[in-house]
Order: structure tokens, then sequence, then C-alpha cells
């Protein structure tokens, strides 16, 4: 989407709130429209509105795979034939063991790689084998991959909206 | 154990939009309301759930872009931390490859995002990979988790 979608400030405001974390006490969406200057009512209803929009995808918990034992965390990478890379992608995209699916550009002639799959395993042998499911379902369609594990995680925090 | 099981599996989506979501959540389990207050609150704590709140997906709001650069090894902690410390980067991995910085940039529009990646190769003298989201796959609903004991 090149043109951000038009939200307003109060829109912002929610989204800030809401996203460093629902409060947990018995009527959070009470305490972030305090903080607001709003009514829980009319938080709510803008939630719902955002989640319309597809602004917002869902509210919920985000679950921290490292600390759930997913220690490895492997990003496969694929060179698929463009005209294929809708078909694919989709398939891929499809399996449980897959949590994104993307396409992106290759950056030749460092980055011939055009379909991304985050797979999160216990051990390094388990995304092995979830990549070779991929592998399986690409066929002949898979003319290079390779599997790039995170060594650090330096920063992952939800999407910082500015001014 | 269970009651976190159910939390972190079923909660991921669909966490309940009305003014007491918790009691909500805790009529479905069948559990009290402190229950899932304390449950969830431990879960916070040992990092189990890194937050409950809003999910925005990738270009919603503004633009995002996943960036990669091949940093030198004796290189690598100063401007790992140095990339961290930018609002603009909401995540930063380090990856086993030549190319062994990953992160994500987000930015308000076309522009910003421009300065952003401009500063950063000005400040670093390293070439940025851009690989920009053309089609998401999966849309993200959440990860069936299978525990093994680690909460």
């Amino acid at each position: 989407m090149d043109d951000p979608i038009l939200l307003d400030e109060t829109d912002r405001r929610i989204i800030r709130a809401t996203q460093s974390g629902l409060p947990l006490v018995p009527r959070p969406y009470h305490v972030i429209a305090e903080k607001l200057g709003l009514t829980a009512d009319e938080v709510m209803a803008r939630i719902e509105d955002l989640i319309e929009f597809g602004i917002i995808r869902r509210i919920g918990a985000v679950p921290n795979h490292y600390k759930l034992g997913y220690t490895a965390n492997g990003m496969t990478v694929w060179d698929v034939p463009d005209e294929q890379v809708d078909v694919l992608g989709k398939r891929i995209g499809a399996l449980d063991c897959v949590s994104h699916c993307y396409h992106r550009p290759r950056y030749l002639p460092q980055w011939p790689y055009n379909l991304f799959a985050m797979v999160h395993g216990r051990s390094r042998e388990e995304v092995e084998a979830k990549a070779n499911t991929i592998a399986g379902l690409l066929g002949e369609h898979n003319r290079a991959h390779t599997i790039l594990y995170s060594t650090r995680i330096l920063k992952k925090t939800g999407l910082r909206i500015g001014d | 154990m269970a009651i976190h099981q159910q939390l972190l599996n079923e909660f991921q989506r669909d966490f309940p939009l009305s003014p007491s979501p918790y009691a909500d959540i805790a009529l479905q389990l069948g559990v009290t309301e402190d229950e899932v207050l304390i449950a969830l609150g431990k879960l916070v704590e040992n990092q189990s759930i890194s937050r409950i709140g809003a999910i925005v997906p990738p270009n919603s709001i503004g633009v995002s872009l996943l960036a990669a650069m091949a940093v030198p090894a004796e290189q690598l902690d100063e401007i790992a931390e140095w990339v961290s410390s930018l609002p603009e980067v909401n995540h930063n991995y380090e990856r086993e490859h030549r190319f062994n910085l990953w992160f994500v940039v987000n930015a308000s529009h076309d522009g910003h995002m421009e300065d952003v990646l401009g500063h950063i190769q000005q400040r670093t003298g390293l070439a940025i990979l851009r690989l920009p989201l053309l089609e998401e796959f999966h849309i993200d609903l959440g990860f069936p988790l299978e525990f093994i004991g680690a909460t």
C-alpha cells in the first residue's frame, strides 16, 4: 500500500495504547479509555472498526516462541519461478509449520530467493524436517533454497506508530 | 498448567472485545476471572507471552520493509545495537549467513523510509538489501503451540 490509510489521532492513540499491552485488570478497555479521555464504548467501537478495515489484524496474546521452547527459528528462503510464486506461496503458507509466508523481490546477484517461509522448531533437526516438507511440495520448482537460523533476537516489539 | 496452555493457544486471536474480556474468557474455560488474570500475569511475567494487545499487519499503517546487511563480524555488535536503537526498527535479528543482520523498518511514508535507509547506509557504510513484502500468503492468525513444560 503506497498511501497510508487515513487514521485520526484518536485511532493512533488507541492503537498505541492497545499495542503495548492490554492491562490485566477486570475492565481493561475502561483503563485505556480513561487514559485517553474517551469512553470504553468509544474505544471498543473504534477497535472494532480498525479490525474491520484491517488496520488491526486481531487482539490477542503474542506468544514468545523462544521462551516456549521453540528455540530454533529458521527463515527458509526459496528461489521459485516468478510465474509460479502465487500458487506455490499459497500452498506453503497453508502448512501448519509455517508461521509467515511472503513473496519478496530477488536482489540479484547477491540474493536469488523470492519466497520466504518462517519455520519454528524446538531444534534445527525439526526445522530441517519441516523445510524438507516444503521442498517436497515445491518439487521441481525449487531451484535453490537455504535456511537462515537466527542466532540472536536483538529487538522485537510491536509496530511503533509515528506521529 | 492446562489453563496456561488454553490461554496461549485459544487466545492468540479473538480476544473478546467486551468490557470484561477476562471474565468472558473465564466463562469459556470454566474458571474464575481471577484465575485468568493470575495465569495471564504469570505468562507475561515469565515472558511466555510477549504482550497481549493489538497485532498490526505489515503496511496497514505507513510502509514497512525487510532489510538485510552483510556486516563484518568485528562490527556486528556495534552496528546491531545501533540499528536496534532506531525507533523505526521494530524487529532486528542476527542470522547465520553472509547477510547476517535482518531488520524491519517502519516508516510513515515512502520519503520517510528513504530517509531512514539512507541514514543507515551512510552511518554504517554498508549496502542494504531491500526486500519489501510483495504478497503475504499466510495470514498470521496465531501459531499452534505444543507444550513442553516451558511455562
